[in-house]
């Protein structure tokens, strides 16, 4: 994984409250057996109408959101199943982070295993955002703050474990690996 | 010696390493189950990394999401008709085979929704940690686990070392007074009780279901509303394991025997939470007062009483939209809507007693002209069981119809699903856009108030035929 530091880029705005992943992927796009190009089923019945064509009202369809990096999203997204797929298909599509005020646990952990920032902020910073899509603004995970355009400077939380990997680009199976001796004791322990 | 919850005996008994400011607690796994849509991706990392599956004995795999339900498609020969599905679960086959795994396979007599055969075969047991590649792995919390949902990386982390790295969550008791009056189900319970925590009221906490009223639930109900855990936003819910536990897990295949049961229940008696614990938040309901309740929206906590009405929320463009995505309008009554589809199923609603209650309002009655009635038993076992008492029969004479296992049409990924605009009351967990098909429509009910609606053709209460 590339290590993360700072993330800038204007935004795209969903702001609707408890987007799930089954409609950041539909299930029927799971029966893969890889983790690429699930980008192209990205919010997929959003994006598309009926008919397989671009709805031109979507927000991904719109010119202004092509290579925006950055999905701010209502309350909750990410509710739902814990399909890896999720994250994967965010970041396929393009998307580095995601911000809302809240983030639901299993995407959050999903996300931070594959290198999309999960950024919770304050309610006012978060309304903010929804009534400026588009805005240009810089994620610093070293500083762990979001840079509005206006120089205001918001701070977020994030797991400390997981900041270190994300900033280092290390993974987290090498540290669980490295725990074998532990592992062992707790199993002779335990029988 | 300071009173702890059940939550923090089982946190405590699995910690490897305890957590610190830098870094999460190493928390072991005593079962892992697997299936074919969230794990493929996680032997590759094994493969590139030249891994084994630290403990094979831990691991219990079988396939139940992309599988068919149609009975040629699985013993007859026919070919599986979704040909990405087929591959996943070949793939599934030789990810077995290559790490030594046992694989309950497509046509085992034990196979069926891993959420329904972990308990069945008494794999699942008080005081264990339980982890699955599906947010549904909540219900084993049924049984005094801690049992939740991980991703494919953790399915990795899982295969590869047995344990995870996990921050410890906040603990939320639900305390449930009362008793459940009749026709009234365990889903309408979790239902009402995620109508008002909201889907997110358990974001970072685990939950205890306690009371008299989930003490006087059987395990099959228990399991019903530990499922639903996810829906309101928590990876965990349990209930403390007493008796009722005790009795439904004796004798099971990969239960303690002889001696070894004794102790083990000696053990699971320390189990639940002291007296005087304390839980970071405590939520508290009649379950008297519970109606069965049925959802109008697109999440589960979009959800009424079914004698009660739409809710009006005028300025909320969230709640307009899911509307217009229901077809419904404010105020409209929740009864007597005409539905095409009916779903009994899931890991929320296809254990025997499901089936059962959806066969009481079946027997001598047909499916209303116009609606599909699909009943899809939540395993092999299940599906002999309902057999051999007669249920089956019941609902092939209603008309349904009657499948093999598998997750169905509660995600659709098996190609069963519901078509765009088509009202669907579902007996599973999920009611978000699309989760049926794109463009379905589903009313999530319980399997009494499902069988209501597929006799009568519209949602109707199910007090009209249960009393």
């Amino acid at each position: 994984m590339d290590p993360i530091k700072v993330i800038r880029s204007r935004t795209v705005v969903m702001p609707s409250t408890n987007i799930d992943t089954d409609q950041i992927i539909p299930a029927r796009f799971l029966t893969t057996t890889t983790r690429e190009g699930l980008g192209a089923a990205l919010f997929a019945d959003l994006r598309n109408g009926a008919d397989g064509k671009p709805r031109a009202d979507f927000v991904l369809n719109r010119a202004e959101s092509h290579g925006c990096t950055i999905l701010v999203a209502g309350r909750n997204i990410g509710c739902g199943s814990s399909r890896e797929h999720a994250p994967w298909a965010l970041l396929d599509y393009g998307f580095r982070a995601v911000v809302s005020t809240e983030i639901a646990d299993i995407f959050r952990s999903n996300s931070l295993k594959n290198g999309l920032l999960p950024v919770v902020v304050d309610e006012a910073t978060h309304e903010w955002l929804l009534a400026h899509p588009g805005a240009e603004i810089e994620i610093d995970l070293g500083e762990c703050s979001l840079r509005l355009p206006d120089g205001r400077v918001v701070d977020f939380p994030i797991e400390a474990f997981a900041r270190y990997c994300l900033l280092n680009g290390v993974d987290e199976l090498g540290y669980l690996l490295n725990q074998s001796d532990a592992i062992e004791a707790y199993e002779a322990r335990r029988t | 010696m300071t009173a702890k919850t059940l939550f923090q005996k089982l946190w405590e008994r699995h910690e490897v390493v305890p957590e610190t400011a830098d870094t999460p607690a190493v928390l072991y796994i005593d079962l892992h189950l697997t299936h074919e849509v969230t794990s493929p991706q996680a032997f590759s990392v094994l493969r590139e990394r030249g891994l084994k599956v630290r403990r094979p004995d831990r691991t219990l795999v079988t396939m139940d999401h992309s599988t068919p339900t149609d009975t040629a498609q699985i013993f007859g020969g026919v070919p599986i008709a979704l040909e990405s599905a087929a591959n996943q679960i070949r793939q599934l086959e030789v990810n077995c085979r290559e790490f030594g795994l046992d694989l309950i396979g497509l046509k085992d007599a034990r196979r069926g929704i891993v959420h329904i055969i972990g308990p069945e075969l008494g794999a699942t047991q008080p005081g264990k940690t339980i982890v699955c590649g599906d947010s549904h792995t909540s219900t084993h919390g049924a049984f005094g686990a801690l049992a939740f949902g991980i991703g494919t990386t953790e399915v990795g982390y899982v295969l590869a070392t047995q344990c995870l790295l996990q921050r410890r969550p906040r603990t939320l008791a639900i305390e449930v007074a009362g008793r459940l009056g009749p026709g009234v189900a365990a889903k309408d319970l979790v239902l009402a009780i995620i109508g008002r925590i909201g889907v997110n009221g358990g974001t970072g906490h685990a939950l205890e279901y306690r009371g008299p009223a989930i003490e006087a639930l059987s395990m099959d109900e228990r399991m019903t509303i530990c499922n639903m855990s996810i829906e309101a936003g928590a990876r965990a819910g349990m209930v403390a394991p007493d008796e009722t536990t005790f009795a439904y897990l004796k004798g099971r295949p990969l239960a303690p025997q002889g001696d070894a049961w004794e102790r083990a229940v000696a053990d699971w008696r320390t189990l639940p939470s002291d007296a005087g614990a304390l839980y970071d938040k405590t939520v508290q309901l009649d379950a008297g007062a519970v109606e069965p309740m049925i959802t109008y929206g697109t999440n589960p906590g979009m959800v009424a009483p079914i004698t009660g009405c739409v809710p009006e929320r005028p300025g909320d463009a969230v709640f307009a939209r899911a509307l217009a995505y229901m077809g419904l309008e404010p105020g409209q009554p929740l009864r007597d809507r005409p539905v095409q589809v009916v779903f009994i199923g899931s890991c929320t609603n296809a254990r025997i007693s499901d089936l059962e209650l959806a066969a009481k309002v079946f027997r001598g009655r047909k499916v209303a002209p116009g609606v599909r009635a699909l009943v899809v038993p939540g395993s092999q076992q299940v599906k002999r069981e309902a057999e051999a008492l007669g249920l089956a029969q019941v609902f092939i004479d209603a008309g349904a119809e009657w499948r093999e296992s598998g997750c169905s049409m509660c995600l659709g990924m098996n190609g069963d699903t519901v078509d765009a605009g088509n009202y669907c009351v579902s007996t599973s967990n999920r009611n978000f856009e699309g989760r049926q098909g794109a463009g379905a429509r589903t009313l999530l009910a319980s399997p009494a108030t499902a069988a209501a609606a597929a006799v009568l053709g519209r949602v109707a209460d199910p007090r009209e035929f249960i009393h």
